[in-house]
């Protein structure tokens, strides 16, 4: 288990690769934003906008995390480090649990910035309790970064990697974007049958099973790659 | 029980690995006593990188058994890897960081406790300062990789052209890194296309062709092999 030292070695490296180039988070936010304002602007009647902001809100993060999965591997290939990790050596699961976190973490931070926004914008009622909000940004945004890390590895040394990230992706994510809208949506309408807690779990339980399967297939993808 | 000679080095028996249809490497065999070094030699494609790609344990070969230490390098490589140092032609930098943070992230995700500093002064690049290594010259970019490589203290070191795009001062400085690497008894392969340099750090050579090992003898006779003197 020695593997788990090396993992926060990894995450502040990303995190660090992500400051030195703060543009790619700043692309990410406006991206999410201005799919919330499309999205906004296409609804004819703007009282239906606080019924489908939570929809909304994790549109955007689904969208956005496809550039951001994307990047996160595009850097790792400019001069072969993934190459380079593995042969350090840093152990695959390091490499993949470092990747996620550091993954998860911008899409947390995306979450974080439009969700404020979204209420500016949507003006949905609000219901719930913070902290449900903020376990819903986490399990979801964890949901996506998980098995999207693994995704992005499978794709990114393919030509037309960034088509290719969102066809393989979204299939596998819909139950966590499924849920997480529908928690958020809940939380923002009100939840006279108690479902919150529900939900949770199945994103709960989503995560566990991806996060601990995704890192094991982690490991074959970048070993059968020589 | 297996008894592993004192004096086993490196050992490639039979090796071979093929990209699709295309064999690179065809049943290439070939000796390098622990401490030795050997340089390889051969045109562009002729299956150099290939050959080190698989000893570093990046290439998986599809025939043949390379060992070291009398372990096989592919089926024991995660342990195997702590013990090999390979620079090649793919840096394995990260462009958005400062040459120090480079070092510094790699040695932290190896958990390694070497002085970086005094490594990034050892090659020459002690005072780059927060400039990316994207805005490196391809020379200094060479530098850090060769500094990075460093930062393990390997028992086999594979080095790809290690001479290339330094200047004159670099590759004195590469030479004193060699001199260095052999005291601490390290065995190392290295490819040139400069055996008139390389050669004074090796103690046999090789040339490889087509995929095949087609003359074995010392340095200093390599560039007769090749016709470059």
């Amino acid at each position: 288990m020695s593997w788990i030292l090396r993992v926060p070695a990894v995450v502040s490296k990303e995190l660090l690769i992500e400051w030195r180039e703060r543009s790619r988070v700043s692309s990410l936010l406006f991206y999410s934003f201005a799919l919330l304002l499309m999205v906004a602007f296409a609804m004819p009647d703007v009282r239906m906008l606080g019924d489908i902001a939570g929809g909304a809100l994790w549109l955007g993060l689904l969208l956005a995390s496809t550039r951001s999965l994307d990047q996160s591997f595009r850097v790792e290939l400019e001069n072969d480090s993934l190459e380079g990790m593995v042969l350090w050596p840093v152990d695959p699961l390091a490499i993949f649990y470092g990747k996620a976190l550091a993954n998860a973490f911008v899409l947390i931070l995306v979450a974080s910035v439009i969700t404020p926004l979204l209420g500016v914008l949507y003006h949905p009622s609000w219901h719930g309790q913070p902290w449900a909000l903020a376990a819903v940004i986490v399990l979801g945004c964890a949901g996506i970064a998980g098995p999207g890390t693994l995704v992005a590895s499978l794709t990114a040394q393919a030509r037309g990697s960034s088509a290719l990230l969102p066809v393989l992706l979204f299939p596998l994510v819909v139950p966590v974007v499924m849920a997480s809208a529908r928690t958020t949506i809940l939380l923002f309408q009100g939840d006279p049958m108690g479902q919150v807690d529900n939900w949770l779990v199945l994103l709960l339980i989503f995560n566990v099973v991806h996060w601990s399967l995704d890192g094991l297939l982690f490991a074959r993808v970048v070993e059968e790659a020589g | 029980m297996t008894v592993v000679p004192a004096n086993a080095g490196l050992s490639v028996r039979g090796l071979a690995r093929r990209f699709g249809p295309r064999w690179v490497l065809q049943r290439v065999s070939l000796e390098v006593p622990a401490g030795g070094a050997l340089m390889l030699v051969g045109p562009n494609g002729s299956g150099k990188t290939t050959l080190l790609r698989c000893l570093a344990t990046a290439l998986k070969p599809h025939d043949g058994v390379a060992t070291f230490e009398g372990r096989d390098l592919w089926t024991e490589r995660l342990e195997m890897r702590d013990s090999i140092a390979l620079l090649s032609h793919a840096t394995a930098l990260y462009d958005d960081l400062s040459a120090r943070e480079n070092m510094v992230v790699w040695a932290r995700m190896g958990g390694m406790t070497a002085d970086v500093d005094a490594l990034l002064a050892r090659v020459g690049l002690p005072d780059t300062g927060p400039r990316p290594a994207r805005a490196f010259s391809a020379g200094m970019r060479r530098r850090l990789a060769l500094a990075r490589a460093l930062l393990k203290s390997p028992r086999l070191v594979l080095f790809d052209e290690p001479f290339t795009a330094l200047d004159p001062v670099g590759r004195d400085m590469l030479g004193s890194v060699l001199r260095d690497i052999r005291a601490t008894g390290a065995t190392l392969v290295l490819s040139t296309h400069h055996p008139e340099i390389a050669g004074a750090y090796c103690d046999t050579a090789a040339r490889l062709e087509d995929g095949k090992i087609v003359w074995r003898g010392v340095p200093a006779d390599a560039p007769v092999v090749m016709g470059e003197t």
